[in-house]
């Protein structure tokens, strides 16, 4: 199966925003944060369309999520996860001495993931933390 | 009939808009509809009425499940917690009032806890450098009137502040800059084409992580020193450009975001940002200004540094206020599994921190005062639904550029709700019993 090498950072949304406000265990935070931005031109080389689910791997965890078209690009090589327990499941908790984690510039390894579903953020969050998912 | 009431401020990030229209049923216990404020605040109002929202305290049992309890069960068991527990966490305070955080860091000294709240994961960075080198900064009442250069450095107002070009750093015409955004030159500087960049004169698409070199290059094009070709993927003549339009501003500001404080190098890109703000002010007026998230982050600052000396990461379980990030801040106790016990108060660890830090606390007793349903609120032991500040209930917040704003009340939270001022009131008063001996 293909894999895929990009910079991973994380950040807020409008829709991430929204959907927060709205209720984090609603289908709309899912919607808004379960995903993956990726350049037109990775998706291509991963060999995947816009809406396919994906399993993000870094050093410090994995996660899937579905992935869809940047809409602030281009930017080849890079991908955006909204901020949420699906970014932070895969960010580097390294603080370096600041208290902040790394959650912008994290190397991680995309590949298809087609027949996993995108839990939402508790269950997400539950399963982690009884050591499933 | 339905009422409006107006001047109302928005409790959702540091901008607190203070023009918010909100209409609500003539008994003042529903809210229909919300004027002026951006998707996300409009969103937070009509959020407060949802039908399905927990109204009393509920306790997880073994199994998994969730029990309802009574306000008094879950002050016994916060304050037993809180009284047993050696080294406490007592995170959040973002979203609350200073009134309430005045209240919690009193427990907080009683029992020995440790007080952080969200810039550890936000601006800590910035508070770090702040601390180093100083900061040249100003009010954005002073931004709209004044400031014909913007530059937002790793930060995408569009998407976190909805609201913030339109009423202080871009379009409004002020008493200087009466021509609105036409007078003003906007540089966005972030490795991705933001919505905040399409709409900026000059893009610098840096490459990720490279914020300390391009802020070097700005630094030594101020000087006229000689530069490389390409500094973080920015052609020369680009940067020596930029610097051209930086100088020749009569007052210019940088909001900074993200970006910069949580890429690699953290708090030394801020230290460099805040250098070049200073070589700028050769030249002519500049400032700098931090992007913050929470309404009430930087007021949870002010309140702790009152009354501890320290912004964010406050030890006090020596019986004196100690500070030190990467050894006091959250994230490094719960991955080192130094603390306890959490106590979370308006914020959401479980979906902002990383996972190691969040399975720590599912490990540990853990109470979560939140009005929503969060991740946070279903992995604690106890979840205790409050009422919304700036909502249901009035208290004092701090704008980002560190003015006051006391936010209003708009309608009467569910019967029987009790406000965070109410809940650590009483969780500090039981407290005192348990000091004194009782049971």
């Amino acid at each position: 199966m293909a894999k895929l090498k990009l910079n991973l950072i994380t950040g807020r949304t409008i829709h991430q925003g929204v959907a927060m406000e709205g209720g984090k265990e609603k289908d709309a935070y899912t919607k808004a944060c379960g995903i993956i931005e990726m350049d037109p031109s990775d998706m291509k080389k991963l060999g995947i369309w816009k809406g396919t689910n994906v399993r993000v791997t870094s050093e410090w965890g994995s996660v899937v999520v579905k992935a869809v078209e940047a809409t602030q690009g281009p930017h080849p090589g890079l991908a955006f996860i909204p901020m949420g327990p699906w970014a932070n499941a895969v960010v580097n908790p390294k603080t370096y001495s600041t208290g902040m984690p790394t959650f912008k510039g994290v190397p991680i390894e995309v590949e298809p993931a087609i027949n996993e579903p995108v839990l939402n953020s508790i269950q997400l969050v539950q399963k982690k933390c009884r050591g499933e998912a | 009939m339905s009422k409006v009431v107006t001047d109302v401020i928005c409790p959702f990030c540091g901008t607190l808009c203070d023009d918010i229209e909100v209409v609500v049923s003539d008994d003042g216990k529903k809210i229909e509809d919300v004027y002026n404020a951006c998707a996300i605040g409009a969103e937070k109002f009509l959020h407060a009425q949802a039908p399905d929202r927990v109204k009393r305290p509920r306790m997880q049992q073994p199994d998994g499940s969730y029990k309802e309890v009574s306000y008094d069960e879950a002050v016994e068991y916060t304050a037993q917690m809180l009284y047993k527990a050696k080294k406490p966490l007592m995170y959040g305070w973002s979203s609350t009032s200073c009134e309430a955080q005045s209240i919690g860091h009193e427990i907080a000294e009683k029992v020995g806890a440790v007080v952080d709240n969200t810039a550890t994961v936000c601006h800590g960075t910035t508070l770090i450098a702040v601390q180093d080198v100083g900061i040249p900064s100003c009010t954005l009442g002073e931004i709209k009137n004044r400031a014909d250069r913007i530059i937002f450095w790793g930060c995408n107002p569009c998407h976190a502040h909805p609201r913030h070009q339109s009423r202080y750093s871009v379009f409004p015409r002020g008493f200087f800059t009466n021509k609105g955004h036409t007078n003003r030159k906007v540089i966005v500087v972030d490795p991705r084409v933001t919505d905040t960049a399409k709409l900026a004169d000059y893009h610098y698409q840096v490459e990720q992580g490279r914020d300390y070199e391009l802020l070097s290059a700005f630094r030594v094009a101020l000087r006229n020193e000689p530069l490389p070709e390409v500094v973080a993927g920015i052609p020369r003549e680009k940067i020596i450009e930029g610097a051209e339009v930086m100088k020749s501003g009569r007052f210019g500001i940088i909001f900074f975001g993200m970006g910069v404080t949580q890429s690699l190098s953290k708090n030394h890109n801020i230290d460099n940002a805040i250098s070049l703000t200073k070589d700028l002010n050769e030249f002519t007026k500049f400032s700098i200004m931090a992007m913050r998230g929470h309404y009430n982050v930087t007021g949870s600052g002010q309140v702790l540094g009152w009354q501890f000396g320290f912004p964010f990461s406050v030890d006090l379980s020596r019986g004196f206020a100690r500070y030190n990030p990467g050894e006091t801040s959250s994230n490094d106790l719960l991955v080192r599994g130094e603390v306890d016990a959490v106590f979370v108060i308006g914020s959401d660890p479980g979906a902002h921190f990383p996972i190691s830090s969040v399975k720590q606390i599912a490990k540990l007793p853990s109470v979560c005062v939140d009005p929503h349903i969060t991740p946070t609120t279903e992995i604690s032991k106890l979840h205790v639904p409050v009422a919304f500040v700036g909502v249901e209930v009035a208290g004092n917040c701090y704008r980002m550029d560190n003015v006051p704003i006391e936010a209003r009340k708009v309608v009467d939270p569910p019967e029987g709700v009790l406000t965070d001022v109410e809940f650590l009131t009483r969780v500090n008063a039981r407290l005192d019993e348990l000091m004194a001996g009782g049971k």
